[in-house]
């Protein structure tokens, strides 16, 4: 496919990672900020065809993941009522609440329907106008605009019967909790590139220059990590602290103004609490007093679910790279994908799922290079 | 609409206002998922949910030699001659597809379920569970469909069964076919033989059923010109037979895709599998409609392909019989089998990286962004 072909080329692959084995002289701590640039990373072997010194620790950018334990409680207690239509993408069914996911509700006989646009819910909405119909709205940038969109088409069309579970979340309020943590190693970011196609690279500037960080938008196809960890190292080596962007075929400076605008319409900046991680202040969106009555949360009176994270699993270090998952006693052995123990042990783009899915064996590539297919 | 400026300044960075700092080592995860106490769509996924439900709830109660190979089709001897049995259900949707039915699946899932038996089906059973209120002139189409198929894989339809369950018990159609057929001397397919050095086979272009499947699936359905590849492999497997008997294993890759193949194989024969993931023949309608929905090709389901595992020294001879078959002009080695990491599945990488290739756990889920 053009766009993605071109940027898996092994041929170009290796001449970047030529230049970057030749320009890094000292050890470095990059974190890619998106869970698509982890599972590219640890599916395609980047981390192992980098020089010892670059190392990449995994961000905190996995939807699935950050959700926090209490909204799946209420999309659960939602999706169980008879009289509700639950529809969701497709990987959250799978995320384990308090005791139960959205695959078990369905199995209780709850209606949760797999959609692949929010759009499609809405249409659920008109042809049922006699159910209530709920989408639920998690996400970063990425998500959060086509789920504007679908409130505001909503609310234009008068249909009464459709609402939205929001816990949307924002990538910079992220990088700065990060930042501020006592024992952060992160010395440079891969910014997550699909977030600054909507919402341009303007944010970054300032936390480049506070945090004394070099911030490259990056892409998701190996190449486009490549570039992004050669940009990174050279400004590393150099000491410098500026924002690139590496991904400038999906973004704009500017970022997407029409998606941008629609966002601030529907929605509004509020406090969101982070799955293993707690409230980040400003991190998160709601819906905005105009369309609050389009709030599942409001509608179905599950504001007062609340839910303490048990303690249990080491994602904390994960998150900061003091802990790589294979080294967790838990990995693979308490905690697999099928029974995760934590978030990030979920989606496929959780650090420790791409481990589990992709890196259990860590067999030296020389061994298996003894070994040639005819 | 409100003047954007004010959230998304692009200047100083917003005072967070952190109360203090958070400190990431207390960053905490919740409980694990206890096992599902009802059946969840997962179970049926031809993954490693369904492969506990064999082996926590139906092989102890049914017991059995037989049942313990659990292979595609059982292989028993009957009056001095060796038979493969195998039954399959069909509950695709929609019933009608790009490139067959669920009347061609019917009889070409349980024909290449003996086929990997090295069997040639000779005779199948046909049951119908049809949802009250499905228009006859539908079910006519099923069965013309079903029994253009048997014909084309040669094996006849010998017996079969109708039940009618109440409007909104079922979803239209539902079919269940079993068969026979005699595996010829000299041939023994199974896991165990499998031995280090052996050669990975595929016979063809993977993903391509599935993708057809989703691509006119209700609420995603997408531009992709793209036909299922359903189709009987009974005549292929002759082809490959007729250069040696000594094949080790065959698989049809269905539900769970190459992947749940490998896996198996790897398993049951406590050998590694190496593949190399630039040689996996994937169509590039199929590696585009995977990148959209956020699925890996080698999980996603095929109908009319093999993955075969050879002795080293007949590969040769038996790509290039595959390649003389219209069924496996696009055969082509993907990998082999090596002593190291036994029981799992790895692919080397385009960029020269590897990865462990897992055992589907439930369905693919299209992921989120």
């Amino acid at each position: 496919m053009k766009y993605i072909d071109e940027f898996q080329d092994p041929e170009l692959a290796r001449r970047l990672l030529d230049e970057i084995h030749a320009t890094v002289t000292r050890p470095w701590a990059l974190m890619e900020v998106c869970g698509g640039q982890t599972h590219t990373i640890i599916r395609h072997g980047i981390d192992q065809l980098l020089p010892d010194q670059v190392e990449l620790i995994h961000g905190p950018g996995c939807p699935v993941c950050v959700t926090p334990l209490e909204v799946i409680d209420k999309a659960l207690e939602i999706a169980s009522r008879p009289e509700v239509i639950f529809c969701s993408f497709g990987d959250m069914l799978r995320v384990p609440g308090t005791g139960r996911d959205l695959f078990r509700v369905r199995s209780e006989g709850g209606d949760v329907r797999v959609v692949y646009s929010p759009l499609d819910a809405l249409k659920i909405a008109q042809q049922n106008p006699q159910r209530q119909v709920v989408f639920f709205g998690i996400g970063f940038e990425t998500t959060a605009p086509p789920n504007a969109m679908t409130v505001y088409q909503a609310r234009k069309l008068g249909i009464r019967n459709f609402s939205l579970l929001v816990s949307h979340v924002r990538v910079p309020p992220a990088i700065e909790a990060i930042m501020q943590s006592p024992s952060c190693r992160v010395q440079a970011f891969l910014a997550a590139g699909h977030v600054c196609s909507v919402m341009g690279v303007e944010e970054y500037p300032a936390l480049a220059e506070r945090y004394q960080v070099p911030i490259v938008v990056t892409g998701f196809e190996p190449l486009d990590i490549l570039e992004g960890v050669r940009r990174t190292v050279r400004q590393l080596e150099r000491g410098e602290h500026t924002v690139e962007n590496a991904y400038p075929r999906a973004v704009r400076p500017e970022g997407n103004p029409a998606a941008q605008a629609m966002l601030a319409d529907v929605f509004e900046v509020t406090d969101r609490a982070w799955r293993g991680i707690g409230v980040i202040p400003g991190s998160g969106w709601r819906l905005s007093s105009r369309y609050r009555e389009f709030d599942a949360e409001h509608r179905f009176s599950v504001t007062g679910i609340r839910t303490e994270e048990p303690a249990a699993c080491r994602s904390g270090e994960v998150l900061q790279g003091l802990l790589k998952p294979n080294e967790c006693e838990a990995f693979g052995t308490t905690c697999t994908p099928r029974n995760p123990l934590g978030a990030t042990m979920v989606s496929s783009e959780g650090a420790c799922a791409a481990y589990y899915l992709y890196r259990r064996l860590e067999t030296a590539p020389t061994r298996l290079e003894a070994s040639p297919v005819a | 609409m409100p003047d954007i400026t004010e959230t998304f300044s692009a200047g100083a960075p917003r005072e967070l206002a952190l109360k203090s700092a958070p400190d990431l080592l207390a960053w905490t995860c919740p409980a694990p998922l206890r096992d599902q106490p009802r059946v969840v769509m997962g179970h049926g996924g031809g993954g490693a949910m369904s492969a506990e439900l064999v082996q926590h709830i139906f092989a102890p109660a049914f017991g059995g030699e037989v049942l313990a190979q659990l292979g595609d089709a059982a292989t028993v001897s009957l009056g001095g001659a060796r038979l493969a049995f195998s039954t399959d259900s069909f509950v695709v949707r929609p019933l009608f597809f790009p490139g067959g039915s669920i009347g061609d699946l019917a009889v070409n899932g349980t024909v290449n379920d003996l086929a990997m038996s090295g069997a040639r089906a000779a005779y199948l059973s046909c049951g119908f569970i049809l949802e009250e209120g499905v228009e006859l002139s539908v079910v006519a189409r099923v069965a013309e469909a079903l029994g253009r198929a048997a014909r084309t894989a040669g094996v006849e339809v010998a017996t079969g069964d109708t039940k009618v369950v109440e409007a909104g018990h079922g979803d239209g159609i539902f079919i269940n076919t079993a068969g026979i057929g005699l595996i010829p001397a000299g041939v023994d397919l199974r896991p165990q033989r499998v031995v280090p050095g052996d050669v990975v086979i595929v016979s063809g272009a993977i993903g391509v059923h599935g993708v057809a499947i989703m691509s006119v699936r209700e609420g995603l359905e997408f531009g992709v010109e793209i036909e299922s590849d359903c189709a009987a492999l009974g005549g292929l497997v002759d082809t490959m037979l007729s250069v040696t008997p000594d094949l080790h294993v065959l698989r049809d890759p269905t539900r769970g895709g190459l992947a749940a193949a490998l896996n198996e194989i790897a398993l049951a024969s406590g050998t590694g599998v190496l593949i190399q993931e630039r040689s996996v023949p994937v169509p590039s309608a199929v590696a585009n409609a995977c990148a959209i929905l956020g699925l890996d090709p080698m999980y996603v389901a095929n109908e009319g392909k093999l993955v075969a595992f050879v002795p080293r020294e007949h590969a040769e001879a038996v790509l290039a019989a595959m390649r003389a078959h219209p069924l496996g002009a696009e055969a082509c080695v993907i990998g082999e089998v090596v002593s190291e990491h036994p029981g799992m599945v790895v692919a080397r990488t385009g960029l020269g990286g590897t990865r462990v290739v897992d055992l589907p756990i439930g369905e693919q889920l299209p992921r989120i962004c």
